[in-house]
């Protein structure tokens, strides 16, 4: 991937009657790639596209785009184009004519017109449905409506709007694929706006985590997984045991009473941590053998693992193992060095903890996630 | 996004408008109401309302309207029932026949309510046949058999929109817990059609009170309701602007205090969020 | 229970048919009676025909609510567009209130306090004759409005707001976008208030009453003139013929054309005439 940059937004701000939904936002997209800014609803994901896209003008702070600066320019004159979430296909046109509809605006002669539409529509799979009217399409249908109008434009940067939310897991799933493969064919750079972290890990090049208007962590979705910068990033992405720890030196941690070696280093002496140990991480051993003990209190079976709750000390540990174990046994965990990851304290860190407060925080998090963010 | 000037201006023509030709002229009656011929500031044409048979007047198109409105009612309510309960095909068929007198004007439909009831009318002449005679043409009784005829459209439609509209669930629902057809009548469809009946109400009770026509043709001067005398006021012989402008100011007034008890009896709790007219 | 409900269906349909039959049934009549029957002839109709001033007032009519309902359908499209993108809760409904006062105001009150209006300025301005086409066509506006916008404010909710940005997303200016995409969306609700206006306009009497000029009668007016005299069977025929020729035009409008979703659009539009009145549609706008 080349390293050109192509976006910047440089110290966006944005408030809403009073409240503010962007604080002091610096972002920078390269050239290609495909970048997903990943978040709970309300976080400002939706917004900070929305400008990129020219639909919201920032307070203060500025949009830069291939080197210019383009606060000043309108939606209609940019070289982006946007999937909207529920599509806002054009009801009173039928599918060729909502694809070709921007080649219209600006005039594109008949022919290329025909040809380029043809294109589309064996690109996202819909030759043959020309003449359908829009609103007699399936959701999975109309989502790749709305891709193709996008796409012909050959837009420089592609933004899209939460574009799989309204369809069914299946239909996502195969979705995800596709918009993939589509991306690296044409080599456009997507910025994906989502809530749903699966998708944000296994689509990207590169996740932006965002909450309450700031962004939290930007990098590969395999760094926000295994090194989340705080208590927050960790417990949205995937599951995590995020204890309090005490750094006592480099490479050793302190928590639940007692020192484990770690690979982390350059904590001050003494500093209180966040620690997130991923649940695959921890392996069952017999009690004896454990470094910490504790009693199983809840074992759900979730196809390909189990999910097991233990009790150590009354901190709420949630296992996954292909192992079974049975409600109410003791059992011993054991940790390697590097499935230990420690963060810095950070405002977040009071929030998320053990799993006894799972469902009711689970319900916290995915609350009004299929909503708009602004109004 | 930004609005352009161009944007924001599309509601200027109407808001000259509303101002030129909605509220200027309340403004002017207002004016009216409270000068006299020469133009000078007077309390005369208000009071006199309070002389003569005004108030008379008032108090019977009042009560006239109401009893026609509640007429209405009753009519209505059973009606709208009896329509929901019909096959999708029938409801059609029936608002389709409740709409199309509503297309033949008042005034000729009204004239054809004399020929009906006129002492050589129609009822009569069939009625003489078996030796029986009844007066109606210039009875209280004529104008609200005109006035129900003229508005129970209106009373039907909100409250069969309103009825239809009901979650056919909600009376699963509640036949599951263990309701009878009666009880699915008062304890579900009643409550849940009261916003109908209000606008019902609403769009039947304002021109009842109001009306002119009707009277003077079905009533036959034998009485004169409110409209009427306005009416006289402005193309009658006895032409005074001024004191026609009180009465209907007065005319504005008591329908809008009553639409504001009707507001309040709709839903307490929401009054104040609603615009008063 | 079912035939209870069913006699009293077809006892309230006879007294909303009533008249109608009455007038259909006389305006044949051979005599000149209004109540009996003296043969069978079209007389009445020959006549109506032959009579210059019935069809004047025809002329009149349709001329007064084509106008009326093509510039109030003009103002109110502009003015739903302005009212739905203010942003302003408190204008907003300070708007919709005083758009709605001619719908909830009793037409006898509209109607006087424009002829103050217009008798006011006329008398300012010294005119002779103050009470013209154009104060009929003014006040047949103003009452026709908050139909025309109430009809296309609920198309304009439902427009998913991403419409526009999608058209301008595509390279419309804001212009191109609205003509492109806003307006084709919101015709069917420019269509409901175009007709709900010429209908009103059509069928008003009562302020017509108070603001037409003697040099310009509608046919309601005709018709009220007509009846203050000695009656005769030829207004019959006139409303015998307006009656079949809107009972084709309704029939036509719901059986005849399109699909059922789009039937069912139109019956919903020509119910919107009246449940607009509704305060819950108010209490929303």
């Amino acid at each position: 991937m080349e390293n050109r940059k192509l976006i910047e937004l440089k110290g966006i701000c944005k408030s809403y009657d009073g409240e503010q939904v962007l604080k002091n936002i610096d972002l920078t997209v390269y050239d290609n790639e495909f970048m997903t800014l990943l978040g709970p609803s309300g976080c400002g994901k939706t917004t900070t596209l929305r400008m990129i896209g020219g639909f919201e003008a920032p307070d203060s702070g500025e949009v830069w785009f291939d080197g210019k600066m383009i606060n000043e320019v309108p939606a209609y004159k940019r070289q982006v184009n946007t999937v909207f979430q529920r599509y806002a296909l054009f009801p009173h046109l039928n599918v060729y004519e909502n694809v070709a509809f921007g080649l219209r605006i600006n005039k594109t002669p008949e022919e290329e017109v025909s040809r380029r539409v043809k294109e589309m529509l064996q690109l996202v799979n819909l030759a043959g449905f020309e003449k359908r009217h829009v609103t007699t399409l399936s959701g999975g249908q109309q989502q790749r409506v709305a891709i193709a109008r996008a796409l012909i434009m050959k837009p420089r940067v592609l933004l899209l709007d939460e574009p799989l939310g309204a369809l069914d897991l299946k239909l996502r799933k195969d979705m995800q694929n596709e918009l993939k493969n589509i991306q690296k064919r044409t080599g456009i750079t997507f910025i994906y706006v989502t809530h749903d972290q699966e998708e944000a890990l296994s689509m990207s090049d590169t996740v932006v985590v965002m909450n309450a208007g700031q962004i939290l962590q930007v990098g590969r979705p395999i760094d926000i997984y295994n090194e989340p910068a705080n208590a927050f990033v960790a417990d949205f992405i995937g599951e995590s045991n995020i204890v309090d720890g005490i750094m006592k030196e480099d490479y050793v941690v302190n928590l639940a009473g007692r020192d484990f070696p770690c690979v982390d280093k350059g904590f001050e002496k003494g500093q209180p941590v966040d620690v997130v140990i991923r649940p695959e991480d921890i392996d069952i051993v017999p009690a004896e053998k454990g470094m910490l003990t504790g009693k199983v209190t809840q074992v759900t079976f979730m196809g390909v693992h189990y999910e097991v709750i233990v009790d150590i000390n009354d901190f709420l540990w949630m296992i996954q193992t292909t192992d079974f174990v049975s409600e109410g046994s003791e059992i011993g965990i054991y940790i390697e060095p590097d499935a230990f990851h420690v963060m810095p304290k950070s405002e977040w860190s009071e929030i998320f903890g053990d799993y006894s407060s799972y469902s009711m925080e689970h319900d916290l998090l995915s609350e009004n996630t299929g909503e708009e963010e602004e109004e | 996004m930004k609005r352009s000037l161009a944007q924001r201006s599309v509601i200027a023509p109407h808001v000259v408008w509303s101002v030129l030709f909605i509220i200027a002229p309340l403004l002017f009656m207002l004016f009216y109401a409270f000068t006299g011929p020469d133009g000078s500031f007077t309390f005369e044409n208000v009071s006199r309302l309070f002389t003569g048979n005004y108030v008379l007047i008032f108090v019977n198109s009042l009560c006239l309207a109401l009893i026609a409105t509640v007429i209405c009612l009753i009519i209505a309510y059973p009606l709208a029932y009896v329509f929901t309960k019909l096959t999708p095909k029938w409801q059609k068929i029936c608002m389709l026949l409740l709409m199309i007198p509503l297309w033949m004007n008042f005034l000729i439909t009204t004239y054809s309510w004399m020929t009906i009831l006129e002492d050589t009318g129609i009822i009569n002449t069939i009625l003489g046949k078996i030796g029986l005679s009844v007066h109606m043409i210039n009875t209280p009784g004529a104008v609200v058999v005109g006035m129900v005829f003229c508005y129970l459209p209106y009373m039907v439609l909100p409250i069969y929109s309103v009825m239809s509209g009901i979650d056919h669930k909600l009376i699963e629902a509640s036949q599951d817990l263990g309701a009878s057809s009666r009880q699915v009548l008062t304890k579900v469809v009643l409550p849940l059609s009261v916003p109908g009946v209000i606008s019902g109400i609403t769009m039947v009770f304002v021109p009842q009170v109001s009306t002119f026509y009707i009277s003077q043709k079905l009533g036959g001067g034998t009485f004169q309701l409110i409209g009427d005398t306005i009416e006289s006021y402005f193309t009658g012989v006895s032409v005074n602007y001024h004191f026609g402008a009180a009465l209907s100011l007065i005319l504005m007034v008591l329908i809008i205090i009553s639409m504001g008890v009707m507001n309040h009896f709709a839903d307490p709790e929401d009054v104040t969020g609603r615009p008063m007219l | 229970m079912k035939t209870a409900s069913r006699i009293f269906l077809v006892l309230v349909f006879i007294f909303l048919y009533a008249p109608l039959a009455v007038m259909i049934l006389i305006s044949f009549n051979g005599g000149d009676s209004t109540t009996v029957m003296d043969g069978v002839s079209l007389h009445w109709y020959q006549e109506m025909l032959r009579d210059g001033a019935t069809l004047q007032a025809l002329k009149n009519t349709v001329l007064l609510s084509v106008s009326s309902a093509v510039v109030s359908t003009l103002l109110g499209t502009l003015a739903a567009l302005g009212i739905h993108r203010m942003r302003a809760k408190h204008l907003r409904s300070a708007v919709m209130t005083v758009t709605n006062i001619p719908m909830m105001n009793p037409d006898i009150v509209t109607g006087i306090s424009m002829m103050l209006l217009f008798v006011f300025t006329g008398t300012l301005l010294h005119l002779d004759t103050y009470l013209s086409f154009w104060t009929l066509l003014i006040a047949h506006i103003t009452f026709c409005l908050p139909y025309v916008i109430l009809s296309i404010l609920p198309k304009l909710k439902q427009m998913d707001r991403n419409l526009p940005e999608a058209a301008m997303d595509l390279g419309c200016t804001p212009m191109q976008s609205f003509l492109k995409v806003e307006l084709p969306f919101i015709m069917p609700g420019i269509v409901t208030g175009l007709i709900m206006a010429f209908t009103l306009s059509f069928d008003d009497f009562i302020i017509s009453n108070f603001t037409s000029g003697s040099g310009f009668e509608t046919l309601t007016i005709h018709i009220f003139a007509m009846t203050k005299k000695s009656v005769k069977p030829d207004i019959y025929a006139l409303s015998t013929l307006i009656f079949f020729v809107v009972l084709v035009l309704l029939l036509v409008y719901n059986f005849a054309s399109g699909s059922d979703e789009r039937s069912k659009q139109r019956e919903k539009a020509a119910r919107k005439r009246f449940t607009l009145r509704l305060r819950e549609e108010r209490g929303e706008l």
